[in-house]
């Protein structure tokens, strides 16, 4: 399988995401939190640039142990919007927030010296 | 730009380009073959605020136009004068646009808005878009009726001057000032001929019934100039009802179908079909899913009440399956009910496609050509075809034919 070259190691810094294009699909590239996950830039809904949207932690509601609401924070869990809808994908993982079931098509990242590559297969 | 994220979290962008932005849709509509047949986009809209010192030159009133012009230049644009305030379409940052827009640049002669809706009508294989605008989809809840009438015909004025009459490929159904019934007759008639005005258009959140007589004159002059009359949506937050609700989503998936079920609902039981059987009616950013609610609602309960509503000679879903609807924003979420939906309103006659970009909740013209139990034909009259005549609309000779 063609293994596309995303970017050398020292210019990618964890939080950054790169798009590179094999053939007629694009991928995303993200570097988080020490690993990289690939995915294909095509959202589900109406095929929007996925990947190239704003990365926010996944909202959760605080309860208490009474079951009342007690507001809301930022968990350490990483989206990605797509920037068209809004839908939002686990970046760790692809997938669609608003359905689990739905998944962004992933792509295996290997690391050669210092060079990132992504397998475009 | 600093874009603020979660976390105290900054992304830096310094530049924003539609073209860009929309270049997978460029891609549906080369493999569509899009260019094949008219896609006529019955509701996309602008950010008329960025242009307001311009309409605002065009307020007749002089203390009217002073005071619009000292409260914008105090705060920012339509402060102090425009209604709403307190909503989220922007979602928090996460759709992009909303933000970056205004780093994007407009070359060339055109007015801005002109060269910025051809570049995403461009994007998305859309011969010709119906522009409507944002903000003032709230100035039917503007407490002073005589703002929402100054500020009405300025508006339309300036789109008509500085937008319609210099690109054929926008036009507009134009704000009907619909608190001032004498106000909305005069602007039919003194507009209703202009260059690029292919009906009117009553913004939908507001408290007035739609079947009062004070009406029946501009309903009467519209259907005798054959000018479609349009009920766009909108959400209120300040409504009593819809302030019981603590979400944007909440108050936005309720909000833009509520009012139009009520003038829906108003406009049946008061017999207006049969009172102007020849008038075009549009519904306009309800999306679909209301509509058979709407009917099975409304004829159930007027197999047993029909004394309410003598004018009647047929169900009201009858009277449904001949009003036209807009397509955005569908809710494409079982695909078994859909195709229901669709034979319910008679889809292929009745239906009009519509992106409503650059909102939020956009379609692209996708949505209604990927639809599997669509024949090629049905697509093609959703797209363009039923909108243009409806609109009577003029298209160059290669795509009319293609209608044909």
């Amino acid at each position: 399988m063609p293994e596309i070259h995303v970017a050398k190691i020292a210019q990618f810094p964890d939080g950054e995401r790169r798009i590179v294009k094999h053939d007629d699909r694009e991928i995303g590239v993200f570097h988080w939190e020490g690993q990289f996950y690939a995915y294909e830039n095509l959202c589900l809904h109406q095929g929007g640039p996925a990947c190239e949207g704003v990365m926010m932690h996944r909202v959760e509601d605080m309860l208490g142990p009474d079951r009342t609401w007690l507001g809301q924070r930022f968990s350490k869990d990483m989206h990605f919007v797509c920037p068209w809808h809004g839908y939002e994908y686990d970046l760790k993982t692809g997938a669609c927030v608003g359905d689990r079931s739905l998944k962004l098509k992933r792509f295996d990242v290997v690391r050669r010296g210092e060079d990132i590559y992504v397998v475009a297969g | 730009m600093d874009l603020p994220l979660s976390d105290f979290r900054r992304q830096t962008v310094e530049e924003f380009d539609t073209s860009k932005l929309l270049a997978h849709a460029a891609r549906q509509a080369t493999e569509r073959g899009y260019k094949n047949f008219p896609i006529v986009d019955v509701d996309s809209h602008h950010y008329e605020l960025e242009s307001f010192h311009e309409i605002l030159e065009y307020m007749e009133d002089p203390v009217l136009q002073q005071l619009a012009m000292s409260a914008s230049q105090s705060g920012a644009k339509g402060n102090g004068v425009m209604p709403g305030g307190v909503g989220y379409q922007d979602m928090g940052g996460r759709v992009t646009r909303y933000p970056l827009r205004k780093l994007e640049k407009a070359e060339g002669d055109k007015h801005r808005d002109i060269t910025l809706t051809k570049r995403w009508m461009d994007a998305m294989g859309i011969d010709l878009a119906v522009m409507f605008p944002s903000p003032m989809l709230q100035l039917g809840l503007h407490p002073q009726i005589e703002v929402e009438v100054a500020l009405s015909r300025a508006y339309n004025r300036w789109l008509i001057d500085r937008v319609l009459s210099h690109e054929p490929r926008i036009r507009s159904m134009l704000y009907l000032p619909f608190n001032d019934p004498e106000a909305s007759y005069r602007m039919v008639k003194e507009m209703g001929s202009a260059k690029g005005v292919a009906g009117f258009m009553v913004t939908s959140a507001r408290h007035r019934p739609v079947h009062h007589n004070a009406y029946v004159k501009t309903y009467a002059l519209l259907e005798e100039m054959n000018l479609p009359l349009a009920f766009h949506a909108g959400y209120n937050w300040n409504d009593q009802a819809m302030g019981q609700m603590n979400k944007f989503i909440s108050v936005h998936a309720i909000g833009f179908v509520f009012y139009n079920m009520i003038h829906l609902t108003n406009w049946l039981m008061n017999g207006m079909p049969e009172r102007f059987p020849k008038l075009k009616v549009i519904w306009i950013e309800s999306g679909l899913a209301w509509l058979p609610f709407m009917m099975q609602r409304l004829d159930n309960e007027y197999m047993m009440r029909s004394s309410e509503a003598p004018a009647l000679k047929q169900k009201p879903s009858d009277y449904m399956r001949d009003m036209f609807y807009s397509t955005q924003p569908m809710e494409i979420t079982d695909m078994a009910s859909l195709e229901q939906t669709f034979r319910m309103i008679k889809a292929e006659t009745q239906l009009l496609y519509s992106s409503d970009y650059p909102h939020w909740d956009f379609d692209l013209p996708s949505t209604i050509y990927d639809l599997p139990f669509l024949t090629e034909q049905t697509k093609r009259n959703i797209l363009g075809g039923n909108a243009m005549k409806v609109f009577n609309l003029d298209l160059p000779a290669g795509k009319m034919a293609k209608v044909a």
